[in-house]
């Protein structure tokens, strides 16, 4: 039954990709926050705004910009597998001969897909509206490399909440918070110009690190300890997560 | 092999909490024949459904499916049967085709294809093949259920209430399919909490009643549990649903209204068959 996994998780995300695809919706209203929360930064109050560097302000803010693009977009995932999980198609999957992780990993998979797709959207209305780096391959990739994590982590939590939500409602209403997580954080304004208990909470909430991270690699300066920092959170995020998620599943299928 | 029952419950209990839904079942299905749950509304049909189709674990008893042990073999369970729960599980967003296809490649057969091209023409759905699931009326959206449900051809096969919810033509439309599987050896196991259905369908019809089966017999021994039957005479008026299947004819075919320039016949062997 086992080796069957791997091309059952394929068929399954094959199926829920094509929910996609008939409903792009969930990919533009997930990149529509983000691009208007862009353009009301540059062009409204940005100007106002002393980041104490030389980058223009959209390079400054991208980063958080896109940590704010999947944190609204794993909400979706949430809401998909709850569907699933009202409608029938759940228990006449779980009765079926397949691998039964499979269920779960091609709702993750698909997550991935989806946030990478509103990921690209939100750089490419970036890079019109003026942003530049001299990032190279490399660089790219580590960006890619920790946005990936960010999104497996966010979706295992995602998980959780698709699996015990209640309502509709409940199932995307977790992500509200994360949204709002980068605003108190380095995303938008340096963290000291906060008041101290703000600026030490800034200082070491996980979105902090990361945003610097991305940052630093996009403006090929050193990214320093923040990248350990940032991977110490995103994989710890993911384990405890996972291991949660997978708590909750084995809860709703036995 | 030949005397041993498909289906064998010993003894089955499930509690949910503080409330015990089953309290003991016991019953045996004999193989290639059609078995009817027949119990009211939270007599612990569905729970039973569940368990015997791996979905939940009993607290006490044994339950064999295909002779295989539902809790040490619920995988080998799960190769021998189809459930078709209590609400259509078909994927909404996807066509009528695409849904048979998805369990033809989750069950890993060759060719999903042509078995989903097969079973839109057994279950007059060809024309709607290409179109989304949830344009579909419920009659049509139960027949793409119990289709995916034959993908496979499983020996057994669960239909957990299969006609709740629907319009006296589809309900009609199910149970021809329901007679026509077990005609191929088939064994099915339906639960119901209407008596008509049961009486149409079932070789043996078991009475659930607050956790446990209270009758289990054929229809003859059901009903002979009663005061032979009196004469009397009684003028025959048309029961509102002869009116009804009367006035709409009493074909079935609900998809017939929105495409009726149905260029092939697929549909013209049932329209006889009753």
């Amino acid at each position: 039954m086992t080796n069957h996994a791997l091309g059952d998780t394929g068929v399954l995300t094959g199926r829920s990709l094509r929910h996609i695809l008939r409903s792009p919706d969930t990919i533009i209203t997930t990149a529509v926050t983000p691009i208007a929360l862009m353009l009301l930064f540059v062009y409204v109050l940005g100007g106002a705004i002393n980041t104490g560097s030389d980058e223009s302000y959209i390079n400054y803010m991208l980063p958080g910009i896109l940590l704010i693009t999947i944190a609204s977009g794993i909400a979706y995932t949430a809401y998909r597998l709850f569907l699933d999980l009202q409608g029938g198609i759940f228990e006449r999957f779980q009765s079926m001969p397949i691998a039964r992780s499979s269920v779960l990993w091609a709702h993750v998979l698909t997550s991935l897909t989806a946030n990478l797709v509103s990921v690209v959207i939100v750089i490419g209305v970036a890079l019109i509206m003026g942003f530049r780096t001299g990032a190279s391959v490399g660089a790219w990739l580590a960006v890619g490399g920790i946005l990936i994590l960010f999104t497996l982590a966010l979706t295992w939590l995602a998980v959780i909440a698709g699996l015990s939500a209640k309502t509709v409602d409940g199932a995307s209403a977790f992500s509200y918070p994360l949204i709002f997580l980068p605003f108190i954080s380095s995303a938008f304004v340096p963290t000291t110009s906060m008041p101290g208990p703000v600026a030490w909470f800034a200082e070491n909430q996980p979105v902090t690190s990361i945003v610097n991270t991305i940052r630093a690699l996009f403006a090929q300066q050193p990214v320093g300890s923040n990248i350990w920092i940032a991977l110490a959170w995103l994989v710890g995020i993911l384990v405890v997560a996972y291991a949660f998620a997978i708590v909750a599943y084995r809860r709703k299928i036995s | 092999m030949i005397a041993e029952p498909a289906i064998q419950v010993r003894g089955i209990e499930k509690s949910f909490k503080d409330v015990q839904v089953l309290r003991g079942v016991d019953f045996d299905v004999k193989a290639g024949s059609i078995f009817a749950l027949l119990g009211s509304n939270g007599a612990g049909k569905t729970t039973l459904v569940r368990i015997l189709s791996t979905l939940l674990k009993a607290d006490a008893g044994t339950a064999t499916v295909h002779h295989f042990d539902v809790a040490a073999k619920p995988g080998d369970v799960r190769e021998s049967i189809s459930l078709t729960g209590q609400f259509a599980a078909v994927d909404e967003v996807l066509s009528g085709r695409e849904n048979l296809v998805l369990i033809a490649k989750l069950r890993h057969l060759k060719d999903p294809g042509a078995i989903a091209d097969d079973l839109l023409a057994r279950f007059s759905l060809t024309e709607a093949g290409s179109r989304k699931a949830a344009t579909y009326s419920g009659g049509m959206r139960r027949r793409l259920d119990i289709a995916m449900s034959l993908i496979g051809n499983p020996p057994i096969i669960f239909l957990d209430e299969p006609t709740t919810g629907l319009d006296p033509q589809a309900r009609i439309e199910v149970w021809q399919t329901i007679k026509k599987l077990a005609d191929s050896g088939t064994t099915v196991l339906l639960t119901t909490q209407y008596l008509e259905e049961a009486e149409q369908l079932a070789d043996r019809i078991a009475i659930l009643h607050k956790g446990t089966i209270i009758q289990n017999g054929t229809l003859t021994e059901l009903k002979q549990l009663l005061p032979p039957a009196k004469v009397e005479y009684v003028e025959k008026q048309p029961s509102l649903e002869d009116v009804f299947l009367a006035l709409v004819g009493d074909t079935g075919e609900t998809d017939t209204t929105a495409n009726d320039d149905r260029p092939d016949g697929t549909v013209a062997p049932r329209k006889e068959s009753r």
